[in-house]
């Protein structure tokens, strides 16, 4: 791409590019169209899936067939539905084919872009319809969803900053930078409602007037790329699939709030999602739209990676500027806060705000906070300038979710504010899979809490969420089933927080680790009611004394399950049950006299546990069993019982 | 920690290592030099396989920092290892995502097998080595292990015996 040095070579820019995308905007469905693109997931979930060599073998093929002029395969960002994965979209075409294996290309090419003709076997099929459909407006998975932070991905090829630019990408910039003073852009963020994805909700706009407010010479705008809850993938997503939109964002930042430099601290965990931001980083610097002299206005700025190395912690703002400093990501107390001097990166002034957030920033830029805070279920205070006051209820603008756990449409979702628990997991998520029964979603991960059956039809926001128990958070949402155990998933969470404790503070170091005894006592039948009490009251000083976020908020699991689930753990301590049968000391195996002795269950197990003769009766012995359900599995009479 | 591990080929590795600090003109005198620490333990480990403390020392040396402060951050961080790994680094997801599919399960049948715990040394014929690990992001795949950064989805303890034993073949 040429240098973009004025307004003008980029409105040029943008006319020369937008053609690249006129196949793939368009509601039309177009089979007979000669001129195709062929959009192949190529994010980390169909990446695993072979996607790589399907997108290979199309190219392949194209080439063979001498389609080359008219058909362009495009490697793209995740388009969401990772249950489904790997995912090809064909524009005009608007058809939608998922779980497509490297050898399907043959038969796509040869029956759908050369003779017109859909492969039915590859279509959706929408479970509520119960048949193949090519439209992707009309799944259910995407009917109800408004993609603003997404915007782009799945569309546009991450790899050419051209096709950004075609997305009408660094328009949000050119505006602030030409007819906005950085004042302006920070009334605009906070007028817009935007709030911090990432976890705690902080107003954005509020952040960067903090931060605007502070006079000094060196500031920095950091991006927490670090998403360290497990189960939510938003973060890599956008960075996968539209890594310039989080350059445009920052450059957006770092002129309202006057930095020059900006960094990306990101996890090692993300090998592809480094590799297309540095693309993007690079590609920018190269058509000027980093460096000096952005646009020819005299503002620069640019961005350099900071890779992070495994801690969950220093997604905690204060951590993670320590761990780019080369230290330990420990936090400090605060204030002094980021922003202050003597608080940021190497003490300067520093502003931090997460991916999705950024993502979300030049739409609202480029169409205005009044658009934005339409969406959703935000009511806002507004003083006598018409500017944002306080907020009175609900929040602004769309969140993305993670859906992932017990739950048929695994997958990323993004939804306005507001929208209900029911309509995300039964409507747009598809329901529990296999058919089990829904008990309860945990939100927030780590630092979150669940929700039950009684709560699915609260509008989700940050204050709603809160009240009931749980947190945002980054937007993960496991679904848990009636198989799953909910001081176990308590125990889970504890293991983890107790593993990534950084240790500075001795509630959370110590705290987590007796908190998580306790709850393995509880798991192997050897706890006792007065331990319940006990957990609470630990739970709560932990709360109360903790340093920082992550031990603040470690017992938020423990907490909400003993709200809601208290009958469950007096279960383990009282009866030495497990009620869904998942804690392996409080149940045993046994075969009924329905086996027919069909020797599987013995050839299944993996310890030799089983014996028994052909035809007859099989015995587990309990001393060897490890209970690891290889043999209710195989057992085509289900003679294998839990008790 | 033993120094024998490194003999083979360590003089060009500590040199490749060299040439990469060399490229970053760490000055003695800027105390923001720290900054590279992470930075430059990332290609170490790349190039060594793991954090040994003779490579941590040298690390410390070449950036002007004291070895504590070095460990300090090695020993912090998960995903940096002072002891070797196997041929094969198998990485187990026990991610949320992966733990409510059952990837303890698939642990559990893996470490069984091969003998060995996973974040411990490697099995004894140096091929195998297991981690477990905070999701991959592929949480549509779950559960999720990985070998030598492979990815395969939808894993069963069964499954995960089988995908053991193809590399064993290969040896």
């Amino acid at each position: 791409m040429d240098m973009i040095t004025s307004r003008e070579s980029l409105t040029a820019a943008y006319n020369a590019a937008k053609g690249e995308l006129a196949l793939r905007c368009t509601d039309q469905h177009d089979i007979n169209s000669a001129k195709k693109d062929i959009l192949c997931c190529g994010g980390t979930g169909c990446h695993a899936s072979n996607s790589q060599e399907l997108i290979a073998n199309l190219r392949k093929l194209i080439k063979e067939n001498g389609l080359e002029n008219d058909v362009r395969v495009i490697q793209t960002g995740c388009f969401g539905f990772c249950a489904q994965g790997p995912i090809v979209k064909i524009m005009p075409d608007n058809v939608f084919y998922v779980q497509v294996t490297p050898d399907d290309a043959k038969e796509i090419v040869e029956s759908h872009i050369m003779g017109k003709k859909l492969v039915e076997r590859l279509l959706y099929v929408e479970p509520l319809l119960k048949e193949r459909i090519h439209d992707y407006a009309k799944m259910s998975f995407y009917a109800k969803q408004m993609r603003i932070s997404l915007r782009n991905c799945g569309l546009i090829d991450p790899e050419r900053i051209e096709e950004y630019v075609a997305a009408e990408g660094y328009q949000a910039l050119a505006k602030c930078l030409f007819d906005m003073t950085p004042e302006q852009v920070v009334t605009e963020v906070l007028n817009s409602g935007i709030c911090g994805r990432g976890g705690a909700g902080f107003p954005t706009g509020l952040k960067w007037k903090i931060a605007a407010g502070v006079k000094t010479d060196e500031k920095y705008i950091v991006c927490n790329a670090d998403e360290g809850d497990p189960g939510a993938f938003m973060d890599r997503s956008i960075m996968e699939g539209d890594p310039n939109s989080i350059i445009e964002a920052m450059s957006i930042g770092a002129y309202a709030i006057g930095a020059k430099r900006g960094l990306v601290y990101i996890r090692a965990e993300y090998p592809l999602a480094v590799s297309r931001l540095q693309i993007a980083i690079d590609q920018a610097r190269k058509c000027g739209l980093l460096g000096d002299n952005v646009l020819g206005t005299g503002f620069s700025f640019d961005i350099d990676i900071k890779l992070g190395a495994g801690a969950f912690v220093c997604g905690e703002e204060t951590a993670l500027i320590h761990s780019m400093e080369g230290q330990r990501g420990e936090p400090t107390t605060k204030p002094p806060f980021p922003a202050n001097i003597g608080g940021g990166y190497w003490g300067c002034s520093t502003n931090v705000n997460n991916v999705e957030t950024y993502a979300s920033i030049p739409m609202i830029i480029r169409k205005g906070a009044s658009w934005y805070n339409q969406i959703g279920n935000w009511k806002a205070e507004w003083d006598e300038n018409g500017n944002f006051k306080r907020t009175i209820s609900g929040s602004a603008g769309t969140k993305v979710f993670a859906l992932a756990g017990q739950i048929n449409n695994v997958g990323l979702v993004e939804v306005p504010m507001g929208t209900t628990l029911r309509e995300i997991i039964f409507e747009i998520g598809g329901g529990v899979s296999g058919g089990r029964e829904f008990k309860a979603v945990q939100t927030g991960g780590p630092s979150g809490g669940c929700i039950t059956k009684e709560n699915l039809d609260t509008p989700i926001d940050y204050g709603n969420l809160a009240k009931i128990g749980s947190i945002m958070g980054s937007g993960g949402m496991i679904v848990l089933s009636d198989k799953d155990c909910m001081p176990a998933m308590a125990k889970f969470y504890l293991d983890f927080t107790r593993d990534e404790s950084c240790g500075k503070c001795t509630p959370c170091r110590i705290g987590t680790r007796r908190m998580l005894e306790m709850l393995e006592k509880i798991c192997d039948g050897t706890g006792t009611e007065k331990m319940l009490d006990e957990l609470e009251s630990l739970a709560r000083t932990i709360t109360d004394t903790a340093l920082c976020g992550l031990g603040q908020t470690a017992p938020n699991p423990i907490l909400s399950t003993l709200r809601y689930f208290r009958d469950e753990y007096l279960a383990h301590v009282r009866d030495k049950k497990c009620p869904a049968g998942t804690c392996p000391k409080l149940y045993t195996l046994t075969i009924t006299d329905a086996c027919i002795g069909c020797t599987k269950c013995k050839r299944n197990c993996p310890v030799g546990a089983i014996t028994g003769e052909i035809k007859q009766k099989h015995v587990i012995d309990p001393a060897k069993c490890i209970k690891c359900g290889a043999c209710i599995d195989g057992c085509p009479k289900k003679a294998i019982v839990k008790g | 920690m033993c120094c024998n591990k490194l003999s083979e080929g360590a003089a060009a590795k500590f040199a490749e290592l060299d040439e990469f600090i060399a490229g970053l003109n760490i000055d003695r005198d800027d105390e923001r030099r720290r900054g590279r620490l992470i930075q430059v333990l990332h290609r170490a480990q790349a190039i060594f396989g793991y954090l040994p403390r003779e490579v941590q020392i040298h690390v410390a040396g070449k950036l002007y920092l004291s070895e504590a402060q070095v460990s300090g951050v090695v020993s912090f961080y998960n995903y940096f290892t002072t002891e070797p790994k196997g041929k094969y680094k198998i990485d187990v997801c026990l991610g949320t995502a992966c733990y409510v599919k059952g990837s303890e399960k698939v642990l559990s049948e893996i470490e069984r097998v091969l003998g060995i715990k996973a974040d411990t040394n490697p099995t004894s014929d140096g091929l195998f080595s297991i981690s477990a690990l905070r999701c991959v992001g592929a949480c549509g795949l779950a559960p999720v292990m990985m070998v030598n950064g492979k990815v395969y989805g939808k894993v069963t303890p069964a499954k995960a015996v089988e995908i053991i034993k193809q590399y064993k073949e290969l040896g």
